[in-house]
């Protein structure tokens, strides 16, 4: 029942309804992540380049003119020439040919201490964050061990214990680095070490070896592709640089050599410190480019360009200037309406997809809510009564579109007909002053870095003006108010020293703080226990009737309309199915579908029956 | 408490045999942090569950219904006590035994959005317990077809991932996974708490009909009280890991004894507002009553 996540849209149900047909309408619009990966024009130039270079390197050996180590002493730091392509160096070897060449084994190499990190860095990290205990402690030690060690120092021992082999240099390399691996792969894996569906294996008998593989391996795939390329730069810059401090072995082509080399002529001819630099830099650019690319790829949350050409600026302008003067004269509400608190006229609410279609989320609802009222607002998830209490709130994602009706409280617009957006100008005048809000999750509201006291006076010093000695006898009184026994002792508390059904009595109080006309609550008693939540209900029936205000009651719950509510809309995939006064919805039943939802509450019903079968036989949920 | 236990299981209808037993469990949890103390989540727990029985265990948060049906299944440490299913100990069952328990023994999640691998098709979700126990790939096909259709799938779900689903249709690929081996005991920790009305109200007929059909035990854990009273026949209710009360489901969910499971009952709203308001008097005069009664025992309320 998290209703929050409703935004989303992540729930393609089967067989959605074509476009034009009423209620929630388009589908969710999605895109494999390599289809995004070649979308991106700096990911198809990495992998182009990347790919030219790798081409390259296989083929040296056809490409190349000459010998890697061919030397033509007749002919030294020659200018490019038909022979020559790139020209000769201070040995009268052929550059063009020592590029290929050191493109081999540079990328070879680096792939090596990549692979050896992998190798070591991946079965580690897995262990580590699948079993954690002991041998994840060692590793930790290790691992800290690995990453105090200076590298060039510990890869120049190396040289100078085993010879100047790139090879032996990239091992070592690739076991220094290895830490980086470990670490990425232990902390995804404790992210779904204690994930249900890793439980339900466990259950069914699998091995620690099949749940790894099957289960765990996936979730590392990703980062791991994505740190392989950056670690693949990092090793080309590494091994360059050891060469070309001159420690690498000369008997071979690789760019750092040359690059070396080219230092040292560098004032005879300046092209040959250019072309190993400009491979190199090519290389790890790629790398670094297409890591990011993935990451875009993978990430979720397409982002939605508007695309906007030229010729539509003008009108867009336009139609802007418009706005803006219709914002200083904001049309007025209809007659015989403004005495509505709120009133709700044909909304609709929508999301743009990836191919520019809109994913309607509420459609046509329409309703009103008077002074001293409480309004339920049923439905089941993804009915869109979450969305709509949040455009009244104008709290809707950025992503949103108001795409027909109005919302005016108080006599106001706060959309008007016609504006796709909520005014955020005229809604932040409203908000936390004369509309307040009660979520449906108390813990993540409160922010657990500051005290209870501090979250509840700033928002009171900022809004109502008054200073923060005032604002804190208010609090505490406040607190008292919502049947909190000890103010003082929570006024100090920090949320996690809290229950949740003291945490919700806490918001419940900063709802209150400012004396709003209208409180949104939406599902405040969902994430509650049903002992508390009979608490809080009390409570809320009990300010609301004190201090007269309107309450939109967001909720699934029909004991919870019940017990509160005077009147009640029923919502059903974005649409408003009925409304009214609550014994009539609860009792008569008009629209088959709050029938169904009433003939689903397990209240009165004989136990060990069937529920729905028996009467309708219905197998799609 | 043991002692109602016992007077309980012995007027309960179904199969006195007894496919489970939980005798005096205790589950003790590390505390965090170098020589903390340890966290108590379960104190001597008793219960039984016969062939084809469904015993309810319902609690708040925090009261350790959860960590219960996580003992039987070998995923919370048992620290005293013993669980015996079909008379064999198997309080610290290895993964070994477990293999071979598991096809007698399944669960069904609460989430049926981190229950399923969203990166395997359903299709393999299912044949996975089938796999474990060595089934070949055909048959196990085979299998995983009439599963879907047991549970009311459709046969095309085998090749579509789970985010596909909406959360009805993946608690019921959950169920079925959990039937995959025909097992006799399966343990549903709140298996109907994330879902809509309707769709709870579906997937209650689904336990119940497959229970009708196969004859199956359920460990039905749930904070909802009339939840539990529509799918078990007996009860047990959980307080601060203890169980506090356990009998007859009629019994203990229209006339309990134990202050906290009156409090419970009467705490739970009704779908109409004249009878609602009615509860709600008598919640708040059960309340005043309590309360009363605690001072004159002298403990403060």
């Amino acid at each position: 029942m998290t209703e929050s996540v409703e935004t989303s849209a992540l729930t393609p149900a089967p067989g959605s309804p074509a476009p034009g047909v009423s209620g929630q309408t388009g589908t969710v619009v999605r895109s494999t992540v390599l289809r995004r990966l070649f979308k991106n024009p700096l990911g198809i130039i990495a992998i182009a380049i990347l790919t030219a270079l790798a081409v390259m390197a296989v083929f040296a050996d056809a490409l190349a003119p000459f010998d890697e180590n061919f030397a033509n002493i007749s002919k030294t730091l020659a200018a490019p020439d038909a022979v020559n392509i790139l020209g000769t160096d201070s040995s009268g070897r052929d550059v063009w040919s020592r590029l290929l060449f050191g493109a081999q084994l540079t990328l070879l190499s680096a792939l090596l201490c990549a692979a050896v990190a992998i190798l070591i860095g991946l079965p580690a990290g897995l262990v580590a964050g699948y079993y954690a205990g002991k041998f994840e402690a060692v590793a930790n030690w290790i691992v800290g061990i690995l990453m105090s060690l200076p590298g060039l120092i510990v890869l120049m021992t190396i040289r100078s214990a085993y010879g100047p082999s790139v090879w032996i240099a990239m091992i070592a390399f690739g076991v220094l680095i290895s830490p980086s691996y470990f670490r990425l792969v232990r902390s995804a894996v404790q992210s779904v070490r204690n994930e249900l569906y890793v439980d339900a294996a466990r259950v069914s008998g699998l091995s620690d070896l099949r749940i790894i593989t099957r289960h765990i391996f996936s979730v590392v795939r990703a980062p791991i592709i994505i740190q392989t390329a950056a670690i693949t730069g990092v090793a080309i810059a590494i091994q360059s640089a050891l060469e070309f401090l001159g420690l690498g072995d000369p008997a071979k082509a690789t760019w750092g050599v040359m690059l070396s080399e080219g230092f040292k002529n560098v004032y005879l001819t300046p092209s040959l410190l250019f072309w190993p630099a400009f491979a190199m830099a090519l290389a790890i650019g790629s790398l670094v480019l297409l890591g990011n690319a993935i990451r875009d790829a993978l990430e979720d949350g397409e982002k939605i360009k508007h695309r906007r050409k030229k010729a539509h600026q003008a009108e867009d302008a336009a139609a802007a200037s418009a706005a803006k003067a219709a914002r200083k004269t904001i049309a007025a509400v209809d007659a015989g309406t403004e005495h509505h608190l709120v009133k709700v006229t044909n909304l609709g609410v929508g999301y743009p997809q990836a191919d520019g279609s809109i994913k309607k989320v509420v459609d046509d609802v329409s309703f009103h809510v008077d002074r001293g009222e409480i309004l339920g607002i049923v439905g089941e998830s993804g009915s869109g009564k979450s969305q709509t209490a949040f455009s009244i709130l104008g709290l809707l994602p950025d992503t949103a579109r108001i795409v027909a009706g109005a919302i005016q409280f108080d006599g106001n617009y706060t959309v008007a007909p016609g504006e796709d957006k909520v005014n955020q100008d005229r809604l932040s005048k409203l908000r936390g002053k004369r509309i307040s809000y009660i979520p449906q999750e108390p813990m993540s509201n409160l922010d657990p870095a500051f005290t209870i006291g501090y979250q509840l006076v700033t928002p009171m010093v900022r809004v109502l003006g008054i200073s923060k000695a005032e604002a804190t006898t208010r609090a505490m009184k406040l607190l008292a108010d919502v049947g909190i026994v000890h103010p003082d002792r929570t006024f100090k508390a920090y949320p996690h020293e809290v229950s949740g059904g003291m945490a919700q009595r806490v918001l419940i109080a900063g709802a209150i703080s400012c004396e709003p006309d209208l409180i949104i609550a939406d599902e405040p008693t969902t994430a509650l226990d049903v002992t508390v939540q009979a608490d809080v209900l009390d409570l809320i029936r009990d300010l609301q009737r004190r201090l007269g205000v309107g309450v939109i009651m967001v909720t699934h719950n029909f004991g919870v309309v019940a017990d509160l509510c005077d009147r009640v809309v029923v919502m059903q995939n974005g649409r408003l199915v009925e409304e009214g006064p609550v014994r009539e919805i609860l009792r008569n039943p008009k629209e088959s579908y709050t029938q169904t939802l009433l003939g689903s509450m397990l209240e009165g019903k004989e136990p060990m029956t069937m529920l729905v079968s028996a009467t309708a036989k219905e197998n799609a949920l | 408490m043991t002692e109602t236990a016992a007077l309980d299981a012995a007027e309960s209808a179904p199969a006195r045999d007894g496919l489970l037993r939980v005798e005096n469990l205790v589950v003790d949890y590390a505390g965090k942090g170098f020589r903390a103390r340890k966290f108590r989540a379960l104190t001597d727990i008793n219960i039984s569950i016969g062939q084809g029985e469904t015993l309810g265990l319902v609690g708040e948060s925090g009261s350790g219904k959860t960590t219960l049906g996580r003992a039987v299944l070998g995923l919370a440490p048992v620290s005293g006590g013993k669980i015996t299913f079909e008379g064999q100990d198997i309080s610290h069952a290895t993964r070994k035994q477990r293999r071979i328990l598991s096809r007698d023994m399944q669960v069904v999640f609460q989430d049926p959005y981190t229950s399923l691998n969203p990166a395997l098709e359903i299709g393999d979700i299912l044949a996975e317990p089938l796999g474990v126990q060595g089934m070949e790939a055909s048959a196990a096909k085979k299998r995983v077809k009439e599963l879907l259709d047991q549970v009311g799938l459709p046969s095309d779900a085998l090749h579509r991932l789970p985010r596909e689903f909406s959360g009805g249709q993946r608690q019921r690929v959950a169920i079925a996974r959990a039937l995959a081996l025909s097992p006799k005991l399966i343990v549903c920790d709140e298996p109907v708490s994330a879902l809509d009305l309707s769709t709870q109200a579906r997937v209650l007929d689904l336990f119940l009909q497959i229970q009708k059909d196969t004859g199956v035990s359920y460990l039905f854990v749930s904070h909802d009280l009339d939840v539990v009273r529509h799918i078990s026949h007996r009860v047990a209710v959980m307080y601060r890991g203890e169980i506090v009360e356990q009998g007859p489901a009629e019994v203990v969910t229209r006339n309990p004894e134990h202050p906290y499971t009156q409090r419970l009952l009467l705490a739970s709203p009704v779908p109409d507002p004249d009878r609602q308001e009615k509860r709600r008097a008598d919640r708040h005069r059960l309340l005043e009553e309590q309360r009363q009664q605690a001072e004159q025992a002298g403990v403060p309320a």
